[in-house]
């Protein structure tokens, strides 16, 4: 065990790269290729600002992801408190100082970056309870202290981003959270309860949602109440992906997209504008490539020796599982709108930037597989 | 260790067990949102297609360009000019407001018309064309033009309006044309259909009876427009098609002189084929300019038209009715001769007025004309021997002979809707609308043109034209057709109709002929003898040409231009016996209680082709304000003969 334990450290740095997951490498990148010539296009195909902030976004983190990848696990392991810590103190800076936009306040200001620290959280929750979980004993998982501690690691954030306002993203921290706290072993039965008390809860939820938000989700079940004014973005885009039919409207052609009939092109809505030019052929290739990089994930995960890893890759993977199906969704209509971006996608520095961390960490599972973390 | 191993291995037992769970339920959502795609691009592809072209395009309809009215000659007579407007999209433009007081300052706009297309502007769709100004004067246009970059959003344009190059003449033939009304868009579903913001349909006239044909289609502009509705290319434009060119049997010659003989008169004049029917010259006076209602007439202009006492609005040619006077007497004296009552050389001696039951009838001439026969009458026009004649015939084998010939009756079928059929009077009619018995002294003066009867003078034109034929029917038409019988044709089918006896009056028979050969033209004769209408117009040539005849001043002796006619003074007010002592002249009676001139006649007499109606309202008598208009009428008539007659075969060779 002690041999290796060690027989990890002494890895050299070819050994490194060989064991690089080159399908996890080669999806992300044609991702990134798919986001760069779907901004081109949002940009109406000029090399504008949205187009060239993304690409260099995307190459910066990018690289910055290849290096992280040589970071062994144990040092995920060893700062992931801290992680956490730093990033629920940046919500905390945020809610206090932040830049508010679209009256909601979100950002802090790092001089070099507008962070949004409330997408860092969604990979800090993560590694936070992976930490928290890995030397848990599976008996001791449903302590009622584990209980009660996991509840307000997952709480806290939530909080501070639902205050900012921004319930999309709460909604998607809170769910990849849950999904963790499952798969750690918790006891499926708290999940039943704190279902039912949601459930009862729910009228009082809605007393708390802003008229906006309340709004979004009547127009989810009738979006065409008030076809001019909250189910406009619905219509707009199930229009945009219909109108685009089995090969699409071809690139640049999108006329829903420059004709500026979609709205959040480049954020929340990239994956209509894509599936407008690029029909059912093209949205399928994009559905299989997320799929590849969640297989992936996964199969870093179940290969990782160390719980700790295991733990987050399977985490990590469903998280972005649960992203790239909740914005599908809502762009679909299948779900009320909440702002969320499609990972990679999406127009963002913060959700690149925490995507990327994430798939770091994944690759370091992986190069680091067969240590066992104590 | 052991049992943490143990315990480690139920744990990842545990997760394992569940990401497999998971990735299961991965798998579920990925195909939902596959079927989810697979719906909306696949099965629903047309639908949101649909909608997203609904989006994105807009079409923007252009006015159709009229057909236009020509005159046998193919002189245009109501076509279209090009004009500058400034058209502005409210939707195009940013500072709506601004762009208003610009352009009130430059053009510059009356605070009424600015009021007027502020409040057009609130009644229609943004994205609807706003007409600033629909004429613009050259000097408008290019300080517009000069100014054209500050005026973001004002549009100056070359548009196709309707013109009367022929102002006055062609009114009320035509009728005119102006901005469609709600009504005009309840009453015409083509005209809903095609309608665009300052489109111009017919009022009345012929502009409002071929409405449906000379509308023409739009053009259609179909531009691709952001969300914001601004225009960022035209995908396609597809052109409208103009309306159907109408040729009318009108000569522009003819109209013009008939407009000149009656200036300053009120009165009508009308001229007709009296083979083929078609209406050589139809006008009514006074008149107006019809251009004037195509801008919006002003009120100025209005008040004038309206207020006129002359009834300029009135197309008094089909629309006025009038007692006929003497104009009816060829027709009484036919009535009685076919009826036997009398034979022409019965007499009866004129002593300038006739008694009958207390009631004193007189004829127009004090002295009387002594004994008179039937032909000496209708020279004359001795109302004493029509007087004897009539109540002799009775007013109801009168009335089926006057109707026979058009008396009473609509001349076109549905072509004007302002048309007017009079009245011919019988002791039915009477009964059955005034509740009273017939009384004999009413059928003395319906004989001599009086009393009930009202007619149009076009209904004269006709009658006389049926006449000089020599009896037989014809079919009034203003449009041209280009499947018209020949000349040849018609006088074939008239004399084959001379020698089937059966032809006259059997109605039952003709019923089920017209029911089985609809729109057969059968040119059927009018009458039992056609000695009698010969005598007739033998008559009424010897009343214009011998020394005696009441329209004696106005013959023309050359065979090429000689004419018969009659004349017909039809009083409008009863005349009292010391009036009648009077005597007065024309000019010496109040206006309104003057009385009509009318004047009948067809040429030349050898070889008729033409009839003529000449109307003078309150002219005085018929023989001096009537009947030297239709001279010279009836010279340019003829004059023109040649040249019709070489379009006439030429039509006829083209089919």
């Amino acid at each position: 065990m002690f041999q290796q334990s060690s027989y990890s450290e002494q890895l050299t740095f070819f050994q490194k790269l060989r064991s690089f997951d080159f399908v996890l490498v080669f999806s992300v990148l044609l991702l990134g290729l798919i986001s760069n010539i779907s901004m081109f296009s949002t940009d109406g195909g000029e090399l504008l600002y949205h187009t060239k902030s993304h690409l260099i976004r995307f190459v910066v983190f990018f690289v910055m992801m290849l290096f992280l990848s040589f970071l062994n696990l144990r040092f995920w392991h060893s700062t992931a408190y801290l992680f956490y810590i730093i990033v629920l103190g940046f919500l905390v800076w945020a809610s206090l100082y932040g830049i508010t936009a679209s009256g909601s306040q979100r950002w802090v200001n790092l001089y070099f970056i507008n962070l949004q620290p409330s997408e860092l959280m969604k990979v800090a929750i993560i590694v936070c309870f992976a930490r928290y979980f890995h030397r848990e004993q599976i008996t001791n998982v449903s302590s009622f202290k584990n209980i009660i501690l996991s509840l307000a690691i997952l709480v806290m954030p939530i909080v501070l981003v639902v205050s900012q306002p921004d319930l999309g993203t709460s909604i998607l921290i809170a769910a990849s959270g849950l999904i963790v706290l499952w798969l750690a072993g918790l006891n499926i039965r708290y999940f039943v309860y704190s279902a039912l008390v949601l459930l009862v809860s729910f009228p009082f939820v809605i007393s708390f949602l802003k008229p906006y938000q309340k709004l979004r989700i009547l127009s989810f079940f009738n979006p065409d109440r008030d076809p001019l004014g909250a189910g406009y973005q619905i219509i707009q885009s199930k229009i945009a992906v219909g109108s685009g039919g089995f090969t699409g409207k071809g690139f640049l052609q999108g006329t829903q997209s420059y004709l500026e009939f979609l709205p959040e092109k480049h954020t929340d809505f990239i994956f209509t504008l894509f599936s407008e030019e690029h029909g059912f052929i093209g949205s399928v290739f994009l559905l299989i490539l997320y799929a590849i990089l969640i297989y992936r994930i996964i199969k870093i995960g179940s290969i990782s020796r160390s719980y700790f890893g295991r733990l987050f890759c399977f985490g990590f993977g469903s998280a972005i599982f649960i992203y790239v199906a909740v914005n599908m969704s809502m762009v679909l209509g299948l779900l009320p709108i909440v702002g969320s971006p499609l990972p990679i996608m999406s127009y963002g520095g913060s959700s690149m930037l925490a995507t990327m961390i994430g798939l770091s960490i994944v690759m370091s599972t992986k190069i680091y597989h067969k240590q066992i973390i104590n | 260790m052991f049992s943490g191993d143990d315990s480690n291995v139920r744990k990842f037992n545990t997760i394992n067990r569940r990401v497999f769970i998971l990735s299961l339920a991965k798998g579920i959502v990925f195909t939902g949102i596959l079927a989810r795609l697979f719906t909306l691009q696949i099965s629903d592809n047309k639908k949101y297609l649909t909608l997203s072209d609904k989006n994105r395009l807009r079409e923007w309809r252009l006015p159709p360009v009229r057909g236009e009215f020509k005159d046998y000659f193919d002189k245009t007579i109501a076509g279209n000019i090009e004009v500058y407007q400034l058209h502005v999209i409210p939707e195009q433009v940013e500072n709506f407001k601004y762009l208003m007081i610009r352009l009130k300052n430059i053009l510059p706009l009356s605070n009424n018309e600015f009021a007027k297309i502020i409040k057009k502007k609130n009644q229609q769709k943004p994205w609807e064309t706003l007409i600033i100004s629909e004429n613009l004067t050259w000097d408008q246009f290019s300080k517009v033009n000069f100014y054209l970059h500050e005026l973001s959003g004002a549009k100056p344009v070359l548009s196709v309006v309707r013109s009367y190059p022929f102002k006055e003449n062609y009114t009320h033939v035509l009728g005119y044309v102006a901005q469609a009304s709600e009504n005009d868009l309840l009453n015409n579903e083509n005209i809903k259909n095609k309608h665009v913001p300052g489109l111009r349909v017919g009022k009345t006239g012929l502009e409002k009876s071929f409405e449906n044909d000379l509308i023409g289609t739009n053009g259609v502009q179909r531009y691709e427009v952001n969300a914001f509705g601004k225009r960022i290319k035209q995908v396609n434009f597809q052109k409208g098609d103009k309306g159907k060119e109408i040729k009318l049997t009108l000569d522009t010659e003819v109209q013009k002189l008939c407009n000149d003989l009656l200036a300053n008169k009120a009165g009508s004049i009308s001229v007709m084929d009296i083979y083929s029917g078609e209406v050589i010259a139809m006008h009514s006076s006074p008149s107006f300019d019809p251009n004037l209602f195509l801008y919006g007439i002003s009120y100025k202009d209005w008040d004038e038209i309206r207020d006129n006492p002359d009834k300029p609005l009135i197309n008094k040619t089909i629309s006025g009715l009038y007692s006929p006077g003497s104009t009816i007497k060829p027709i009484v004296a036919l009535s009685a001769l076919e009826n036997n009552v009398i034979s022409p050389n019965f007499k009866v001696r004129c002593t300038g007025k006739m008694e009958m039951y207390g009631q004193t009838y007189h004829c127009w001439k004090k002295k009387g004309h002594g004994v008179v026969d039937l032909r000496g009458a209708i020279i004359q026009s001795c109302d004493t021997y029509f007087y004897e004649m009539s109540r002799r015939l009775g007013v109801d084998r009168l009335k089926v002979t006057a109707s026979r010939f058009g008396l009473g009756n609509k001349v076109f079928d549905n072509l004007y809707k302002e048309e007017k059929g009079g009245l011919f009077p019988s002791t039915s009619w009477k009964k059955a609308n005034l509740g009273q018995g017939w009384v004999l002294g009413e059928t003395l003066i319906t004989g001599i043109g009086q009393g009930y009867v009202q007619t149009t003078p076009l209904q004269l034109c006709l009658m006389t034209a049926q006449l000089a034929n020599g009896g037989f029917k014809i079919y009034p038409t203003l449009v041209s057709n280009k499947n018209q019988e020949s000349l040849e044709k018609i006088k074939y089918k008239m004399a084959q109709n001379l020698i089937t006896e059966e032809k006259y009056d059997s109605s039952i028979i003709r019923t089920a002929e017209e029911f089985f050969n609809p729109g057969e033209k059968d040119y059927k004769k009018l009458f039992r003898n056609q000695e009698n209408v010969k005598f007739v117009l033998e008559a009424m040539f010897a009343s214009t040409n011998q020394w005696n005849g009441t329209s004696y001043k106005s013959r023309i002796e050359d065979p090429k231009y000689q004419f018969a006619g009659k004349t017909g003074t039809a009083q409008v007010k009863k005349i009292t016996e010391e009036q009648r002592e009077l005597d007065l002249e024309t000019s010496q009676i109040p206006y309104d209680d003057r009385d009509h001139a009318w004047f009948v006649a067809f040429g030349p007499y050898k070889n008729p082709r033409y009839s003529i109606s000449v109307f003078v309202e309150h002219g005085g008598s018929g023989s001096k304000a009537a009947a030297p208009l239709a001279k010279q009428v009836i010279k340019k008539v003829i004059d023109r003969h040649e040249e019709r007659e070489k379009i006439r075969q030429r039509n006829l060779v083209n089919i």
